[in-house]
């Protein structure tokens, strides 16, 4: 399998989507509200991740992305407003925010075969978390457009590969972009 | 002092002022049943939970207090999804109790099990799924709290039966101070900046429409309404929601806009240079085709939930806050500013109130009744004050556009959502909040039959509404819209002219019937009806089922296209 090296995310492509930070109280059913919210107004998710906020898991923070063009984002952070568990929400546009995301990939491939694999992981940052005789997991965290172009480039070599993304997380950018 | 948390539910229930419950009991509820026969909480045994549901919300339409219901879970829940559904369209306090399976039983598909909160997420503010019988006083008043501030709506309660027989040390319930709802504070003061550019806005404004909605009535802001209107001279057009929020005789009232507005109301808005929503929210029914919809207008918008701001229409100026608050800012605002002179504005709108009134056609010999002079022949034999509930379809437009409304909460009708069978259960539990007043129920033939069945509710209870059913032996509204965009190909719309017979079914119900089918009996029977205080007095009115409602916009098209009576139309 001809296996290319990989140059990076030098290549961008335009950034449409937004970051809804969602501070929410932890409280049953409070990620079935965001959702169904979402669904029954017709707005889209393009990823959504969530975890405690605090030690005493009072709230949690939800990170949402949306796609700015084909969703209204004042009517989106308005109606999330409304719901009652919903504490604070960020707004930010890329340039304001600091964005990551966690990439794990499993590669089917005989240990012979590797060397490229490594070379690719070392340049992209990833590490190798896991491995057997036939396969590799690999797990590497970005910006999403540099663990886009890691999937993609590992979807090119290697078709088989199973991909888990966790879609991003963010907070506010401390020295914004102008 | 140890109590079960059936017994802390209606303490709380007390607490926070409940003097009536509209409920039917069941398997999961009935630990909830035992202890309000010891408090003096009125409970009304519905025949039905939609029942129950629809008599919550014209008893808080009407009082303006939150409604309360009672259900048990699984059908006795979903029963009362469409009065849920109903209130949250038209911000309705309510206050819905449900019971549900054993907290160890949720989740197994038990017996009379449903996700009611899951189920009712989408449409209401908020609910909750009581965990511990101590959590039951700090609930309730959250959701009494929830369910009447801000912009009010619906809330549900669900209380799993072994919480409810289990034991809790009794507190009082906070206070709304100490509310632990660190995500909920309405806004109800508006931004003085933005108030100071909307009065500049009036003030230069020489065809504004102040556009009043229903959020007028739950804010108790007519008489705001009316000082700002005549502060500024200019028009006020009422939504069916908010009909009776400015007296109909108020020289400054022009009446009803959208799909059956009058042409006046409508074209006023068209026309306009500047449109003051007030606690409205650009309904599809009241714009018609959004984008040629007041298309010369700027737009400021007033409303107590901010995600109205924009939603639908931008607003130049957009102020999130309570309508009677930032009425009267407005209006002091107004009042240092020099304004344009209105009067070639009212002397266009006088022209077009002459051109088009509202009108239809004369009763012909031997033919059904006119839908529009009866609702005029009630309105004019019943005392002041008389509260008008409708169902949903032409009788409810004709019950909107004809009879003349000259106070506030007088007007009860089902807007957003359009729920068919609304207007006896509604009327009843109107009637329960406000005693003396008379209540006439006027309803439909297809609506009557959905939810007559609490007419015995009523006759048991001893609450007597007066039902007038504009009977044309259709589902005349579809019927209508099949007559003018279906080529007239009838499908599904006649219901019968001889089944049921109406006045053998009020009977079998405890209540008077009455059939009138000549423009001769008609004042005598509404004579009659309003002389019977001791039990609800049903009247099957025979109208012409070929009559429609005029004006009409078609669904989808402009508001400048408006459809006047045919009496009212230019040769061609």
């Amino acid at each position: 399998m001809a296996a290319e090296p990989f140059t990076g995310s030098t290549e961008h492509s335009p950034v449409t989507h937004h970051i809804l930070s969602v501070l929410v109280e932890n409280k049953a059913g409070v990620l079935a509200r965001v959702a169904g919210l979402f669904s029954r107004r017709g707005f889209n998710i393009s990823s959504l991740a969530v975890a405690p906020s605090d030690d005493d898991a009072t709230f949690s923070r939800i990170t949402i992305v949306v796609d700015a063009e084909s969703t209204p984002i004042a009517q989106v952070v308005g109606q999330l407003n409304k719901l009652l568990n919903v504490v604070e929400i960020r707004d930010m546009a890329p340039a304001e925010a600091t964005e990551r995301e966690l990439l794990l990939a499993t590669v089917t491939i005989e240990a012979a075969d590797r060397g490229h694999l490594l070379q690719n992981v070392a340049h992209a940052g990833a590490s190798i978390i896991d491995f057997s005789s036939d396969k590799v997991t690999m797990s590497l965290s970005g910006t999403p457009a540099h663990i886009t172009a890691f999937e993609a480039l590992l979807l090119k070599s290697y078709p088989s590969t199973e991909i888990q993304r966790t879609g991003l997380v963010a907070l506010p950018r401390l020295n914004p972009q102008v | 002092m140890k109590i079960t948390g059936a017994q802390a539910l209606i303490k709380s229930l007390e607490a926070q002022g409940t003097e009536v419950i509209f409920g039917l009991p069941g398997g999961a509820i009935l630990p909830v049943y035992d202890p309000i026969l010891d408090s003096n909480i009125r409970h009304i045994l519905v025949r039905h939970e939609q029942g129950a549901g629809h008599m919550a919300e014209g008893y808080a339409q009407a009082t303006g207090r939150p409604g309360v219901a009672m259900v048990t879970s699984g059908p006795g829940a979903t029963n009362i999804v469409t009065p849920i559904s109903n209130a949250y369209m038209d911000s309705i306090p309510l206050v819905v109790i449900s019971g549900q399976v054993a907290s160890g039983a949720i989740g197994t598909d038990a017996f009379q099990e449903c996700d009611i909160t899951g189920i009712t997420m989408g449409i209401t503010k908020h609910n909750w799924l009581i965990k511990s019988a101590d959590e039951i006083p700090e609930v309730i008043a959250e959701a009494f709290y929830v369910a009447t501030t801000g912009r009010p709506g619906p809330v549900l309660v669900d209380l799993p039966k072994d919480v409810a027989q289990s034991q809790m040390e009794w507190h009082e319930p906070p206070s709304t101070a100490d509310l632990d709802l660190p995500g909920y504070h309405p806004q109800l003061d508006g931004d003085p900046a933005a108030i100071a550019a909307a009065a500049d806005l009036l003030a230069s404004s020489v065809r504004p429409v102040l556009y009043a909605g229903g959020g007028i009535l739950k804010s108790r802001a007519s008489e705001a309404l009316i000082k700002l209107a005549e502060a500024t001279g200019a028009p006020v057009v009422t939504t069916l929601m908010a009909r009776g929020a400015i007296p109909d005789s108020h020289e400054l009232c022009i009446g009803m806009p959208g799909m059956h507005g009058n042409y006046t109301a409508i074209t006023a808005m068209q026309e306009a240079d500047l449109l003051v929503s007030l606690g409205a929210r650009f309904d599809d029914r009241v714009t018609g085709q959004l984008s040629s919809f007041a298309p010369k207008a700027k737009i400021i918008h007033v409303d107590i939930d901010p995600a109205e701001l924009g939603k639908v229409r931008h607003a130049d100026v957009g102020i999130a806050g309570d309508a009677r608050r930032v009425i009267e800012a407005l209006t002091s605002a107004v009042e240092e500013r020099q304004l344009e002179d209105l009067a070639p504005w009212w002397s266009q709108l006088h022209a077009w109130q002459e051109r088009y009134p509202l009108t239809y056609d004369p009763q012909e010999p031997g033919k059904g009744l006119r839908p529009q002079a009866i609702v005029e022949a009630i309105d004019a034999a019943s005392p002041a004050g008389t509260i008008v509930v409708a169902g949903v379809g032409q009788h409810q437009m004709w019950a909107a556009q004809h009879w003349s409304y000259e106070l506030p909460s007088t007007w009860i009708n089902s807007g957003g959502a359009g729920t068919m069978g609304f207007a006896v259960p509604a009327a009843i539990g109107a009637k329960v909040g406000m005693p003396e007043r008379t209540v006439w129920a006027i309803d439909g033939d297809g609506c009557f039959q959905m939810t007559a069945q609490e007419l015995v509710t009523a006759r048991i209870e001893g609450i007597p509404i007066k039902v007038a059913i504009l009977n044309n032996s259709y589902l005349g509204m579809v019927r209508q819209w099949q007559e003018m965009f279906y080529e007239e190909r009838y499908s599904e719309v006649y219901l019968s002219t001889d089944v049921p017979d109406y006045v053998m079914w009020a009977e079998a119900m405890g209540c008077v019937g009455i059939k009138v089918e000549t423009p001769e009996e008609v004042g005598p029977a509404i004579e009659k009806a309003n002389a019977i205080t001791d039990r609800p007095v049903v009247i099957d009115f025979r109208t012409d089922a070929m009559e429609k409602v005029f004006p009409m916009v078609p669904a989808g098209v402009s508001n400048s296209e408006v459809v006047v009576h045919p009496s009212q139309r230019e040769e061609a």
